[in-house]
């Protein structure tokens, strides 16, 4: 199975590598995978208080290409987007624009798990409720 | 000067040497003929060059070209074996012992004998991937008709202790067969000494060709018999019909020949490099050797790199280097080897592992580049590792409630 360019990209060259400083209020932290499924994400936001814009993003990924590309993807559609806007992301659009083959989907699911588990980290910590969210298909 | 890819997966396939191709191209051509035709000069031909083939093939494995049986490669050889021995001997028991590293053709074959009212025990091997053979000798029964036991592991390249396994059988009347599809051509097997009775191997792991391979029976002290899997034209004594392949069998005969002629020399250089490559690579922090350090075949190396996921640690250098890795991503079934979890590792380092199988035209500098390569890969992918991090910064990864998905 080949990887799509995109895919060879992001794993070359993967954007926003790194940690934030979980200890402050303004940054929200999503671990999710296991080492054992051969896959954890963990995908950090900063939000600017002010404005509620995501300012920055860093992930790092334990996980076969896909898994790093998505969560490299991931982390450059978040910054400047509001944490509102940062919710709506479907794993499915990260699968089209790295053009995942179906084995690979539950990579993207990692992502969008991680990009919300980020999202109600931020919440908790600010007082605000945890968001819901429907269970992922393919877990 | 290098040039690439590299391949380092000599478990998986070897290319054809090329003296294999020479030897075999008459017989596509001029020399056609069907070793089964009697009665002219074309079938002459081709029955002479299948004998001829049939003696470099047992030749390796100390054999009596009766002995031979040509297969189309390792998994019709399980199977006829397995399925062969259980049928012929239905009447003396329906037992057979086996082991949970064993090659999926013996494994699902085994399964199949299940389903056929068969009974097989799986013995567990220990954390250096051997059986223990105590355990053996406790699961024969009265009932036992077979010990069905792998040469070589083709994951982690152990070597299993097949004298002392045939000399318990021995002991108690039990038969034994071996996929020897690692072993035959890599390192001295001797179906004699070995003590082995039925014994499956194939020519595209010792650079023949594919599509070919050979099931040794052996036919004194004692006379082994198998029932016949493919009916037809009672062609290899009755014991696998249909139209040999000519082409196939010569090249499977010239690939036997060349390994026993080489074998000393070869395996003196290749376990050099295998020895260079394997000191090297554990000297990455963190990383690990899997399977046993002295029963070991001379061209393999099984290593976990702990933190780092296989599949995405191959990306890293698989345009110049072809490898495996016993990491879940690689299969259809996303769980990890069950070879290295029989050996207690876990997932994790299951995940983690890469198999570098090393060859006839391996080099000193393809190994100095794998090297460099790995580990640089691995660098690189520790740095974007959350693990790595957690690692270091010494928490403790088992306490960690992780989401699983």
């Amino acid at each position: 199975m080949a990887y799509s360019e995109k895919v060879i990209d992001h794993y070359q060259n993967p954007k926003n590598v790194g940690t934030l400083d979980k200890s402050k209020n303004n940054v929200g932290t999503g671990l999710v995978g296991a080492p054992e499924c051969g896959d954890v994400m963990r995908l950090q936001i900063e939000v600017d208080d002010a404005t509620g814009i995501i300012k920055d993003a860093k992930f790092k990924t334990f996980g076969c290409g896909s898994a790093i590309a998505s969560s490299s993807l991931a982390t450059e559609w978040l910054k400047g987007k509001s944490v509102e806007e940062a919710v709506k992301i479907d794993n499915m659009t990260i699968v089209e624009e790295l053009n995942l083959p179906p084995v690979k989907i539950h990579c993207s699911v990692l992502a969008e798990d991680a990009i919300k588990a980020a999202i109600n980290d931020y919440r908790q910590k600010n007082g605000l409720e945890e968001l819901k969210f429907e269970e992922s298909v393919i877990h | 000067m290098l040039q690439f890819p590299i391949y380092l997966d000599h478990n998986a396939t070897t290319p054809c040497d090329p003296r294999v191709v020479e030897a075999m191209i008459p017989y596509f051509t001029n020399n056609f003929g069907n070793a089964a035709s009697r009665n002219h000069s074309f079938g002459w031909a081709a029955e002479e060059a299948v004998d001829y083939a049939r003696e470099q093939v047992a030749k390796l494995i100390s054999a009596d070209p009766k002995e031979i049986i040509f297969t189309s490669g390792a998994t019709e050889g399980d199977n006829l074996a397995i399925k062969g021995v259980f049928e012929m001997y239905a009447s003396k028991g329906n037992h057979i012992i086996t082991c949970n590293i064993e090659h999926k053709a013996v494994l699902d074959t085994c399964k199949h004998i299940e389903k056929e009212g068969g009974e097989v025990t799986y013995l567990k091997v220990k954390d250096n991937g051997l059986i223990d053979l105590a355990e053996l000798e406790a699961a024969i029964k009265p009932n036992t008709i077979l010990i069905a036991i792998m040469y070589a592991n083709n994951e982690i390249g152990t070597i299993m202790p097949m004298k002392e396994i045939s000399a318990i059988a021995r002991k108690h009347g039990v038969l034994v067969f071996s996929d020897a599809t690692q072993a035959v051509g890599k390192i001295p097997v001797d179906v004699n000494k070995d003590g082995i009775d039925l014994m499956a191997f194939t020519a595209h792991k010792m650079y023949g060709p594919k599509g070919v391979g050979a099931l040794y029976v052996r036919r004194k002290n004692p006379r082994v018999k198998v029932t016949a899997q493919i009916d037809g034209g009672g062609h290899e004594r009755g014991m696998r019909s249909g139209t040999l392949n000519v082409p196939g069998i010569v090249g499977f005969g010239k690939a036997c020949e060349i390994c026993l002629n080489e074998m000393e020399e070869e395996t003196a250089r290749v376990s050099k490099l295998r020895d260079k490559l394997q000191t090297e690579l554990l000297k990455v922090e963190e990383s690990y050797l899997n399977g046993d350090k002295e029963y070991k075949l001379p061209h393999v190396t099984n290593i976990s790199f702990k933190y780092v996921e296989g599949e995405g640690l191959m990306m890293g250098f698989n345009k110049n280097i072809a490898l495996s890795s016993g990491s879940a991503c690689t299969s259809a079934s996303l769980e990890p080897s069950y070879v290295l979890k029989a050996l207690g590792l876990g997932d994790d380092l299951a995940h983690s592992s890469l198999r570098f199988g090393l060859g006839r035209f391996t080099t000193e500098e393809q190994i100095d580049f794998t090297i460099e390569q790995v580990t640089n890969t691995v660098n690189k992918l520790r740095e974007m590792s959350p693990l790595w991090e957690m690692f270091k910064e010494g928490i403790d990864l088992n306490t960690i409630e992780w989401a699983h998905h």
